[in-house]
Formats: structure tokens, C-alpha cells, sequence
């Protein structure tokens, strides 16, 4: 039963969703040598894809604004030049640079510090429902930037970049994940635009409620890795961290030291992840949280013992679900490889749609897309050979922009009920499967 | 001046040699920017350096300094250089 709170919420987003308009699902996929996009048709049965957008760029988060339903932003850099955005209104078939892409103030403006350079944006966020235009980014190193013209142009935001006790939570390149700091996890309360959440690899969580103002440690009841202090933000490593759309007041994190959830007002996070088999461990990056239901959750343990080789477990594997808010976990591997498959899935690169039953999408590092239509009973690969995916969300995007199907159709990836792929290569073969479909 | 645009940067200019004019390595970018929006910002960071991979020789010297004066007759060469997988 639903309270008038969840209520509350719902409708909320069902009026950023615009349901003014037909939409459709999308698969955003975001990977080390370009974007591609799946659109769904509404049995979840068959994807068309369109793709590569940016090849060769390494894309490391692609986002459609719920707002309007056809505004993407792409994060992008290349081997060779410096990091930059791109913008596109309708849907991908057309992409424009950001005028002003994140950037951190000259060393001057530093408050004394060393200036710093973006490497990458690493995560986008559009802002609340009833901001239009507003997007947050986070970037590596750390840093977070805000966009008021929907994405053309970015400037830092709130004192954290240059704030010195913030940069020395933030570390160094040493102390950051293999391929560089992360500010990540950029979440905004669907209920008041001025409550913000915001996650660090290293740096800790932290929270606003003065609309980014200022920011405080949001730590207590996290473990950290054994011998340093956990008072101490810089040594904290929360991987990735969702807010539940449902009861807005529910967080649940995977972070590198277990999995968490933080009922507010309390401030301490609760241990969820001793209920996992101790044979599979409770570290992996992604944290996706069900749309209507705050018990539940899923998460893609990895295998974090000795040398860390964020592989899965023993070569196997699963997705583990929580319908109990954390008290017990189930292991949900049916369709997926039963051996010899090592691959992992980054924090950005798994999802959760709003239909009923809840779609379950992840990109693994080995180039495979896979899908539940039935909250992760079953799990079917949409496709394979892509390159290593960092990242996929899926959204409702309008139907019928004018030009993006003629142009994107490229295959199909038709799915058997026995989880295999057949897949048209040729414009004219994706029309005979759409036709069949 | 002549400029010459290695092929990762030519989605800005549509061509492999460009015109821009400035009496230093920073005014030519500058100008570049002007005539194709973004450009700079792919090859000089917000701390004004030189990205890593991103080379300029000015007929055949290598320009270090973003202050390095030059010659309108010059032809600049900027080069991307290639590494990673």
C-alpha cells in the first residue's frame, strides 16, 4: 500500500516523465570506444540499434534528460585530446559540443591550492523536475559542475572543488580508483531541488541541504579498510549510491568495504551486506534500487579478495537481490553464464526500469548487454562484441523524432525465449525482423 | 599562418590545413577558437598547459611555450600524438 508520501513522489516523476507523450524504452550505452543506442519496442522483446555514436571517443556516461524525453548529454574524451560534452535534442540523431565544457578554476582562484585539471567528466545528473535546463556533473579528479542552460555550458559548483578541507578529503591520484578519482553518485531529493547528495572514490558521501552551498560528511556506520581511520573521509570509498524513488528518505550504497543503507533523518548507515554468502563476498560497484518498492535492491558482487581482480566470483556470475531492505539476499543467475565467465560490471553500467514487472539491464566489462524483463529472474543477452561498457542507463524517450529511426536502423537484436540473438546486419534485414517482430 | 590539424581535431575544422593569424603560439590558438568554437580547449588545459598528447612545431622546432613568439610567414604544425589501445 502506498502512502501519501510515496504518492507524493510518484506523481512527481510521472510528471517529469511528460506522459503528454508517447514514449518508448532506450538503452543508453556508454563505452571505452563510443555510445550506442537500443530502442525497445514496448514487450521489451526486440532492440533496434543505433550506433556507434562518437567512435573511438571514450564515453563515460551517456543520459537522457526525463524532463523532455529527446535532450541527451554525452560525456566524451579521446586517448589524445582533452575531455568535452556533447549535446544532442533529438535523440541522436544530431550532436552539438558544449559551448563551456567542465572545467576547474585557474590556479589562481585555488585558495592557494595546486589548480586541477578534468580529465573526464565521469557522471551526469539532470536536476531536479522542476529545474528545467539544470544538469550536475562529476568529474575526475573530483569536481562538481553545474550546467543551467541544459548542458551547453558548465562552471564549478558550490566551494567543494577549491574548498581546502574538501581537497584534502579528495586526496590524490594515488589514492583514487586505477583510472583516477571519481566525483560520482550525484543525487537530488525529488522533493526539494536544494537537498543534494554526492559521493567521492576516494572522499566519502556527502550532503547538502542548503541547494550545494555547503556540504557535510555523511559517514557514520561505514567500514573502511582496516588500519585507517573512518573518521577520516579521504580513506572512505562508497562505489556507488542511490536514493530510492519510492521513500526518498531511503538510501542504499555498494561501497568498497560492504553494502549499506541509510534511513534518514539518521545519519548511520546500516551493515546490509553480511547477509551475502561469505564464498561471494559483498564488494561490486553498481547499486540499483526497484522504482516503487524501497525493500528492494540488487547488486553485482565481484571478487574483492587478495589482489582485488573485480572479477566475478569464481568465474560465476550473478546478480543478488534484497527484498527484505538488506536482511537477506538471493542469489538470481538463471540464463547467465553457469562458468568461466570473468567479467564485472562497473557502478554506472547497471539499471533499472519503471515498468511492472522492473526491467534489469547491465553492460558487462567484456562488451555483453544483458536484460531481465522479470526483476532478475531471468536474464537474457541483448548483445555482445561491443567494447567495454561503462556505463548503461535505460529511459522513456518520445516517440517519432523526426529522422532518428531512418537513420539509426542498423540491426535488430531479436531475443529467443532460450536467451539467444539473432541479429539483422543490414537495414533491409532489421525491416523484414521489425516486420516479423 | 598556416596550420596544419591532425585528423583527431579535424571534426572542428573540416580540413587538414587551416588559416589563423597571432604574433605567439597563444594568440594563433586563440584565434583558432574563435574561427572553430572548442577547439583549444581539446589541446590546452584550463591551467593553460599543454594536454600530454598534444605537440606544436613551428617548421620543424618544437614550440614548448604557449608565449613562444612567432613568424606570420611560419607554418604551424600541431601533432597528436598516438598511444594507449
Amino acid at each position: 500500500m502506498m502512502d501519501n508520501k510515496e504518492q507524493t513522489v510518484m506523481e512527481a516523476q510521472h510528471r517529469s516523465a511528460g506522459t503528454a507523450d508517447s514514449r518508448h524504452l532506450v538503452l543508453l550505452v556508454a563505452t571505452r570506444k563510443g555510445a550506442w543506442i537500443y530502442h525497445g519496442d514496448p514487450a521489451r522483446d526486440s532492440w533496434r540499434v543505433d550506433g556507434p555514436h562518437f567512435l573511438g571517443h571514450i564515453i563515460s556516461h551517456l543520459v537522457l534528460d526525463p524532463r523532455d524525453g529527446r535532450t541527451l548529454l554525452a560525456a566524451a574524451k579521446t586517448g589524445h585530446l582533452g575531455p568535452t560534452l556533447f549535446r544532442s535534442t533529438d535523440l541522436g540523431r544530431s550532436w552539438k559540443e558544449a559551448a563551456r565544457p567542465p572545467a576547474f578554476a585557474p590556479a589562481s582562484d585555488s585558495e592557494g591550492l595546486p589548480g586541477r585539471t578534468v580529465d573526464h567528466t565521469f557522471w551526469l545528473t539532470p536536476g531536479h523536475a522542476d529545474e528545467a535546463d539544470v544538469w550536475y556533473a562529476g568529474t575526475s579528479p573530483q569536481g562538481l559542475f553545474r550546467s543551467d542552460d541544459g548542458g551547453l555550458s558548465w562552471a564549478p559548483f558550490s566551494t567543494i572543488n577549491d574548498d581546502p578541507q574538501f581537497r584534502k578529503w579528495m586526496g590524490s591520484a594515488q589514492d583514487g580508483t586505477p583510472d583516477g578519482p571519481k566525483l560520482h553518485s550525484i543525487i537530488v531529493d525529488p522533493r526539494d531541488s536544494r537537498h543534494l547528495y554526492l559521493a567521492m572514490s576516494g572522499g566519502g558521501v556527502h550532503e547538502s541541504v542548503d541547494g550545494g552551498g555547503s556540504f557535510k560528511p555523511l559517514l557514520d556506520g561505514l567500514d573502511v579498510v582496516e588500519g585507517f581511520d573512518r573518521t577520516d573521509p579521504t580513506v572512505h570509498d562508497p562505489h556507488c549510491v542511490r536514493l530510492c524513488p519510492s521513500n526518498p528518505d531511503r538510501l542504499y550504497q555498494q561501497n568498497h568495504c560492504g553494502i549499506y543503507r541509510l534511513d534518514r533523518p539518521s545519519e548511520e548507515w546500516l551493515n546490509i551486506g553480511t547477509s551475502m554468502p561469505p564464498t561471494v563476498g559483498n564488494v561490486g560497484f553498481p547499486m540499483v534500487v526497484h522504482p516503487r518498492d524501497a525493500d528492494t535492491a540488487w547488486v553485482f558482487p565481484m571478487d574483492g579478495t587478495s589482489v582485488w581482480p573485480r572479477t566475478s566470483p569464481d568465474g560465476m556470475p550473478a546478480v543478488y537481490a534484497t527484498r527484505d531492505r538488506g536482511a537477506s539476499w538471493q542469489r538470481l543467475d538463471t540464463g547467465l553464464p553457469a562458468s568461466q565467465a570473468w567479467w564485472t560490471v562497473k557502478r554506472q553500467a547497471m539499471t533499472a526500469d519503471r515498468l511492472d514487472p522492473v526491467g534489469l539491464y547491465f553492460g558487462t566489462s567484456s562488451g555483453e548487454l544483458w536484460m531481465s524483463r522479470d526483476e532478475g529472474l531471468r536474464w537474457q543477452c541483448i548483445a555482445r562484441h561491443l567494447p567495454e561498457i561503462y556505463a548503461v542507463e535505460v529511459a522513456e524517450a518520445v516517440d517519432g523524432m523526426p529522422g532518428v529511426e531512418e537513420a539509426t536502423t542498423i540491426a535488430i537484436a531479436k531475443m529467443s525465449e532460450t536467451g539467444t540473438i539473432s541479429a539483422a546486419t543490414t537495414a533491409a534485414e532489421a525491416a523484414d525482423a521489425a516486420t516479423a517482430a | 599562418m598556416k596550420v596544419i590539424i591532425p585528423s583527431a581535431l579535424r571534426s572542428y575544422t573540416e580540413r587538414g590545413e587551416v588559416e589563423a593569424s597571432g604574433t605567439t603560439l597563444a594568440a594563433v590558438l586563440a584565434d583558432l577558437d574563435q574561427r572553430y568554437p572548442g577547439i583549444r580547449f581539446r589541446m590546452i588545459d584550463e591551467q593553460q598547459q599543454m594536454r600530454p598528447h598534444i605537440r606544436f612545431f613551428l617548421d620543424g622546432e618544437q614550440l614548448r611555450e604557449l608565449s613562444r613568439p612567432l613568424r606570420a610567414s611560419g607554418e604551424l604544425i600541431i601533432v597528436q600524438a598516438l598511444s594507449g589501445g
